[in-house]
């Protein structure tokens, strides 16, 4: 069973706010989910082995953007820097 | 939104920068592509104001083949849905069965294809969103194979799954526009070599003789009954023009859709991490928990701008990736994954190509199917196996029903896109 604290256990660890409404509704919404997925404990174990090779280039300077094209999104800067929230 | 079928998040024309295969050629790009000067906004309001300072690789290609973009088009917000309703910009109208949603989540694609609003598109395919949307708006849609087209300037849903593919009005405009984007890139460590010399719009010959198509019956016993009518006339019409059709078997499929939505909501939930309203979006340093120094909190309260859909799917993949849950839920969908690829390798060890209905089930109506994730995901059994067996895969219109278009899904092997374009060809 997923319970309202369940799910905002979840929520906190996401870093995402839910309003009381959405919290309700996704506790029942999960656990359909999620009793839906416990179809995965039959399902056979897989050989390990894997087909994929590392793909390297060489570690050259480039080009890149540039600091104005860098911070052109960000919603708050200061002194050419990124703006994040206080830490305390 | 500005057309009859608001198709469209954003109108706004970008110039074509030489001549080539798509000179005098018009495209719509999947809102979630990067465009540098130009809006991309994932169908989400945390990116409403976002423009890109630089071009994906695939908008480069079409810009480079002659192509004019005339605008980036709607879909679920973040890639995440089955219909375009999840969109923050409203929905996208099917403009081959008004009053229904197009599928998604490129359903803006596909209906302004379908609309005659441009004359080829770009999608992305994670879980079937670009074979979804062809399908309920009755046009071509080529999901292609993992690493064979570019991410680089893609949006990042789930990486391990998803591709930019081509959608049009016919098979070979699909193929052209898959020559154009194909071959490899240096910023996408992911691609390989494959598509760097191969020519697609060739295949489309229509000469199925002797091509054995495999039918695997998992993928149609639960189908609607009036698509199962559509989808066997399309066999009806291999076989009289000389190819043979087989049963195969994917015992596998049976939990696909678990192992996609898991191991898709698990790699959503570290993708959309980068969404704190830092380095774009709304901001998170002038709340009043910035102002307090609670970090977490004002990143917590920045978030809460993701729709609905989203915030389930970075809730979900967090939980199972979570301690306690990770061997039980992501460990085992690899497993599933594993699982689906090796039932497909079997299967081509008879078969050509795969056939199946590429939705099991006609257009939706607007509005209809929003109160149940669940039911949703459950739309996606046939098209999310192809992802997870990183195969490529196109939606061709197979007739219709009462209720819209129906799309035939022929899947190919690794790489061999030119046998499933051929087939496709064969009966569109």
């Amino acid at each position: 069973m997923v319970d309202h604290e369940e799910v905002e256990h979840v929520a906190s660890l996401a870093r995402v706010d839910l309003d009381e409404a959405e919290t309700e509704r996704f506790a029942a919404q999960f656990d359909d989910i999620l009793s839906y997925f416990e179809a995965l404990d039959e399902v056979p174990e897989a050989d390990a082995a894997t087909e994929l090779d590392n793909v390297f280039r060489p570690d050259e300077v480039r080009e890149g953007l540039t600091q104005e094209e860098a911070l052109a999104n960000a919603p708050e800067t200061e002194d050419g820097y990124f703006k994040g929230p206080n830490v305390s | 939104m500005s057309s009859d079928t608001d198709a469209f998040i954003t109108r706004e024309e970008i110039d074509p920068t030489d001549e080539g295969p798509l000179s005098g050629r018009t495209v719509a790009v999947k809102d979630n592509i990067s465009t540098a000067g130009v809006p991309t906004t994932c169908g989400s309001a945390m990116l409403a104001d976002y423009v890109p300072p630089y071009d994906a690789t695939v908008v480069e290609r079409l810009k480079d083949a002659g192509a004019r973009i005339v605008g980036k088009t709607n879909m679920d917000e973040f890639g995440m849905g089955t219909t375009t309703e999840t969109s923050a910009f409203g929905p996208t109208d099917n403009p081959a069965a008004p009053g229904r949603v197009p599928g998604g989540s490129s359903g803006g694609s596909a209906a302004a294809v379908a609309a005659g609003e441009a004359d080829l598109a770009l999608g992305s395919d994670t879980g079937g969103s670009v074979r979804c949307p062809a399908a309920f708006c009755g046009v071509v849609g080529i999901k292609p194979t993992y690493g064979l087209v570019s991410r680089y300037g893609l949006v990042a849903y789930a990486n391990s799954l998803e591709q930019i593919g081509p959608i049009a009005p016919t098979v070979q405009g699909a193929a052209e526009l898959l020559e154009v984007i194909a071959g490899p890139d240096e910023r996408d460590a992911t691609t390989r070599e494959h598509g760097a010399e191969t020519a697609y719009a060739s295949a489309a010959d229509g000469d199925v003789d002797g091509l054995t198509i495999g039918v695997p019956t998992e993928l149609v016993e639960g189908a609607d009954e009036a698509v199962v009518e559509q989808f066997e006339a399309a066999l009806e019409d291999f076989r009289v023009q000389g190819a043979e059709t087989v049963e195969v078997s994917l015992p596998s499929v049976e939990t696909a859709v678990q192992a996609y939505y898991v191991i898709a909501m698990g790699e959503a939930s570290s993708n959309l991490a980068r969404f704190d309203g830092v380095r774009y979006g709304p901001t998170a340093a002038a709340t009043d928990d910035a102002e307090a120094g609670n970090w977490n909190d004002a990143f917590a309260a920045v978030r809460e701008g993701f729709g609905e859909e989203v915030k389930r799917r970075i809730l979900l993949g967090t939980y199972a990736l979570s301690a306690g849950y990770h061997d039980k839920y992501y460990d085992k969908a690899q497993d599933a994954r594993a699982w689906v690829r090796r039932d497909f390798a079997e299967a081509f060890e008879t078969a050509d190509v795969i056939a199946s209905p590429t939705m099991p089930v006609p257009p939706f109506e607007l509005g209809e199917s929003l109160d149940d994730p669940l039911q949703m995901y459950l739309a996606d059994a046939n098209t999310v196996p192809v992802n997870l067996a990183n195969l490529p895969a196109i939606s061709v219109p197979a007739g219709e029903t009462a209720e819209g278009p129906v799309g035939l899904q022929l899947v190919g092997e690794a790489f061999d896109e030119r046998t499933i374009i051929r087939a496709a060809s064969a009966v569109e």
